[in-house]
């Protein structure tokens, strides 16, 4: 008996950890054997799990990067978190957005400050976006992009993601050399690229020739106020080729920027006429023209009043350009696409999209060519060409379609190529040389890309310090890859891991992009913004990142009727009503709406939508807009909170009546 | 005669005596300045905090008191009660965020005095101190109960949430949110004060009891009349 009791008691002893060991495995019961079987019911290979292992983020986790793409014809601006590949928001810009309230009462004279020739333009084409630079990295203060389609530059303040300024472009009217900034953000860098007369004026192309002009302009950034100083901003015409993509020197290449070009042959067109049309008139010789201009020289002309008043415009003309040397040419392949810069900047890499080769240009031997005159003759327009073999480093064959260059950390560069469909990864030489296992100037491997690959983006693959680890490929067809949308299908933009050696470099995840065509992307370290989460201060107007010290602010809210019979309304929005709710006007009043989000929490937005006028603004923790309008439509008109902001947010109403006349 | 000054401020002790048993005589005055520097230093100290949690807020709502100061997330605190009816916290206790230092350097003053006094009336001057922090407790408690019972009837949420007593100290809850009132450092330092001035009380006695009872029967004998 005694015996019994006591091993029954040893064994209870042995038995409570086995239970505890029972209780741990039911509660984390899942296993990588799980794993496999969840692989093996949805026919995932081991590849696929481990992309997924890289790139998924559980519920909470942040991502460590953040791509900022070019929204294409949405006019916006997209932001993407790498490596999830998430879509975090939009960024309105050229565009009116609802939900941003970009348009629709606020951001208004914004937008209408780049109307072309004083037309309403309510989209934007946007291609490449810029990230404010200091010593040629990302700082992560502004963000800029052009619009194609009209010409124009927006600035966009990374404090609040809102779009600050847009200039329209005296001079030409459409761009796709921008944006690019200088090292240090002094300039950004706007090339045009279809030519046309100064300010688009009339002219029949018979005078392409004579009228029609090609420029580059320079606009001043003052990073202080966060806009573009337009009385320190100058241009430079060009001779009328189509000026095409643009970046900027850094180190060893500093004050200079390079930009590339098409039609060199001048070609007009006509085939309506039976005359070739641009396809081939504008691709009829081997080569175009790299343009390499030296800034920090057009600087100093322009500061010396050298310029003529263009359109309102100062512009360095070609005439100066040339007598001061700002301006020389060389060979590039035909038809090209980018001109990227080295990290240390001391390699130029131009694909054309014709020729299976990237071309690579070294700065030192331009520097000496140029200080030699070794030219091989000059262009029509008087503009000395640099002898092509006393200026070209190296030529490696890529494969077809070869577009745009980024560059990782340890020598590697990368190329897209559009009719390859694929992404190749190449050795640069010189000083990088030792830092990849491959030789230099090498072709090392292509990975497969889906399909047509555009532009790419590696983390930070643009700076004087390129990370590595991603790469997002860019492309414009999909064609297969995802459920289909109807005959209008989403773009993908595939992410690469190019963290490892070699010739691995797997495509891990493809995003649909069903918004707008994202040309270029930068990809900025996520750390290295400093974002408001609320505004710094109740009362606050983002217009110019300061207090508004006529703000409404609680116990403060009232109509007040003045003597020209225009209205102020002085409003705050708080969860979950707006004071005043009643606001009386009279038929033709012009009112003033004055709106402050009296909130402090992070994310209690409200929104502020009034129908049939046509409004709809977004008033973030701390914000204060003013809305203007003429109430010209009499009647009673519920205005309300447009955002999902408490469990009492129907409530948050009130109700604007108009009286009739 | 012994006047009444004498008869409040108590016996005088020798300096020779002291010197000989400076313990006995030192004691009750260090514990008092001790308890003095202890209730001067909560001043600048939070007495009182209320963390609350709920979902949407990961990084949790939290709510400071010093005597004269409310500080913290309390305007959305007071966001949030203006749905269920409750009062801004900024309309509570205002009289005593106003008057509580200044109570706060009486009762430093009083002990200061409270030295020089070697009979039965220091406990006078040492008592409101010793019970502070109590009174602080129930005077917290009374504004919440004041508050938590008086909830405005027209409010959003009157129907769903019916009067109640906030807890002072501890777990609580109200709708999604958890809450957890828990002391601050000044209030743990006046409690602190309060056992420092108990013990000073009893070495007080210790020291000056059989002074006063030795004088009281002198003062008693015929002979010294
Ligand atoms: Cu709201």
């Amino acid at each position: 008996m005694n015996i019994k009791w006591s091993t029954g008691r040893r064994l209870a002893v042995l038995l409570a950890p086995l239970a505890m060991c029972g209780f741990a495995a039911t509660a984390g019961a899942q296993s990588m054997r799980d794993v496999e079987t969840v692989a093996k019911d949805r026919g995932l290979t081991t590849a696929d799990l481990i992309a997924a292992a890289k790139t998924y983020l559980p519920s909470g986790q942040k991502d460590e990067y953040l791509m900022f793409a070019s929204g294409g014809h949405a006019g916006q601006i997209f932001v993407v978190g790498l490596p999830s590949m998430r879509l975090l928001r939009s960024i309105a810009v050229f565009t009116p957005e609802p939900w941003q309230g970009w348009g629709f009462g606020v951001g208004d004279k914004i937008i209408a400050e780049g109307f072309p020739n004083g037309k309403s333009n309510l989209w934007g084409d946007t291609h490449h976006p810029a990230l404010s630079e200091t010593k040629g990295d990302y700082d992560g203060q502004f963000l800029f992009i052009n619009d194609k389609i009209n010409a124009r530059v927006a600035v966009i303040d990374l404090r609040d993601w809102e779009t600050k300024q847009i200039i329209k472009n005296p001079l030409t009217l459409s761009d796709h050399g921008g944006t690019f900034v200088t090292p240090n953000t002094e300039y950004i860098i706007e090339g045009g690229q279809y030519a046309t007369p100064w300010g688009s004026d009339y002219a029949p192309i018979s005078e392409y020739k004579e009228q029609y002009k090609g420029s580059v302009t320079l606009w001043k950034f003052d990073r202080n106020r966060g806009r573009i100083d337009k009385t320190q901003s100058f241009a430079i015409e060009l001779p009328p080729y189509w000026q095409d993509l643009s970046d900027a020197g850094k180190l060893a290449s500093d004050g200079f920027f390079f930009m590339n070009s098409l039609n060199t042959e001048l070609a007009t067109g006509g085939i309506q006429d039976k005359k070739p049309p641009f396809e081939a008139g504008a691709s009829r010789n081997a080569t175009d023209f790299l343009h390499i201009i030296d800034w920090k020289k057009a600087e100093q002309v322009f500061k010396a009043g050298k310029v003529e008043q263009i359109k309102g415009f100062p512009v360095i003309t070609l005439k100066t350009a040339l007598a001061e040397g700002l301006l020389h040419l060389t060979p590039e392949p035909r038809s090209p696409h980018g001109v990227d810069v080295a990290p240390k900047g001391d390699f130029i890499v131009i694909s054309g999209k014709l020729d299976p080769h990237v071309t690579i240009y070294s700065m030192e031997k331009i520097k000496q060519a140029i200080t030699s005159r070794t030219y091989s003759g000059t262009d029509e327009f008087g503009v000395p060409i640099l002898d092509f073999d006393s200026v070209v480093e190296a030529r490696i064959e890529v494969g077809l379609g070869p577009l745009h260059t980024q560059f990782g950390p340890d020598g590697y560069a990368y190329t897209s190529l559009y009719l390859d469909s694929a992404v190749a990864r190449w050795t640069l030489g010189g000083s990088y040389g030792s830092s990849t296992p491959e030789p230099d100037w090498t072709l090392v491997h292509k990975t497969p890309v889906h399909y047509n690959v555009g532009h790419i983006a590696a983390a930070e693959g643009d700076t004087v310090s390129p990370d590595g680890k991603y790469l997002v490929s860019l492309n414009k067809w999909s064609v297969d890859r995802f459920v289909p949308t109807g005959p209008l299908l989403p773009q993908n933009l595939q992410l690469l891991d190019i963290s490892d050696d070699g010739t691995n470099m797997p495509v891990l995840y493809d995003m649909a992009m069903g918004v707008g065509e994202p040309h270029y992307a930068q990809i900025i370290k996520a750390d290295k913004l400093n974002t408001w989460t609320v505004y710094p201060e109740v009362g606050w107007d983002p217009h110019v990142q300061n207090i508004n010290p006529m703000a409404p602010k609680p116990k403060m809210e009232r109509v007040q009727r003045n003597d020209d019979n225009s209205v102020d309304i002085y409003m705050t929005a708080i969860r979950s009503h707006f004071n005043p709710e009643h606001i009386y006007l009279k038929q033709g009043d012009t009112v003033r709406w004055h709106i402050t989000n009296t909130e402090r929490a992070v994310d209690a937005t409200h929104g502020f939508a009034v129908p049939v006028y046509n409004i709809t603004a977004s008033l973030e923790p701390g914000e204060s807009v003013t809305i203007e309008f003429v109430a010209d439509t009499p009647g009673t008109f519920p205005f309300y909170c447009s955002e999902f902001c408490s469990a009492l947010h129907l409530e948050m109403m009130g109700y604007l009546m108009v009286e009739p006349k | 005669m012994v006047s009444i000054v004498d008869r409040i401020l108590g016996p005088r002790v020798e300096p020779e005596e002291v010197s000989t048993h400076s313990l006995r005589y030192g004691a009750p005055g260090v514990l008092l300045l001790i308890a003095r520097v202890l209730l001067l230093t909560s001043l600048f100290l939070p007495y009182w905090h209320m963390e609350l949690q709920a979902p949407q807020y990961p990084d949790g709502l939290h709510m400071t008191a010093f005597l004269n100061a409310l500080t913290g997330d309390v305007a959305e605190i007071d966001g949030l009660n203006h749905y269920i009816g409750m009062r801004s916290l900024y309309e509570a206790a205002e009289i005593e965020r106003i008057v509580g230092v200044f109570i706060m350097i009486a009762f430093v003053v009083m002990l200061e005095l409270a030295a020089y006094i070697h009979t039965r009336w220091a406990v006078l001057l040492i008592a409101p101190a010793v019970f502070f922090p109590v009174v602080f407790l129930v005077d917290l408690h009374l504004w919440m109960r004041h508050f938590g019972l008086n909830l405005d009837p027209h409010a959003p949420l009157s129907n769903a949430v019916k009067p109640f007593v906030p807890t002072a100290l501890g777990k609580g809850g109200i709708g999604q949110f958890v809450t957890v009132a828990t002391p601050g450092t000044g209030l743990i330092l006046a409690t602190v004060a309060s056992f420092v001035l108990i013990a000073a009380l009893y070495f007080h006695r210790r020291a000056y009891l059989p002074l006063v009872k030795q004088r009281n029967a002198t003062a008693a004998s015929p002979t010294s009349a």
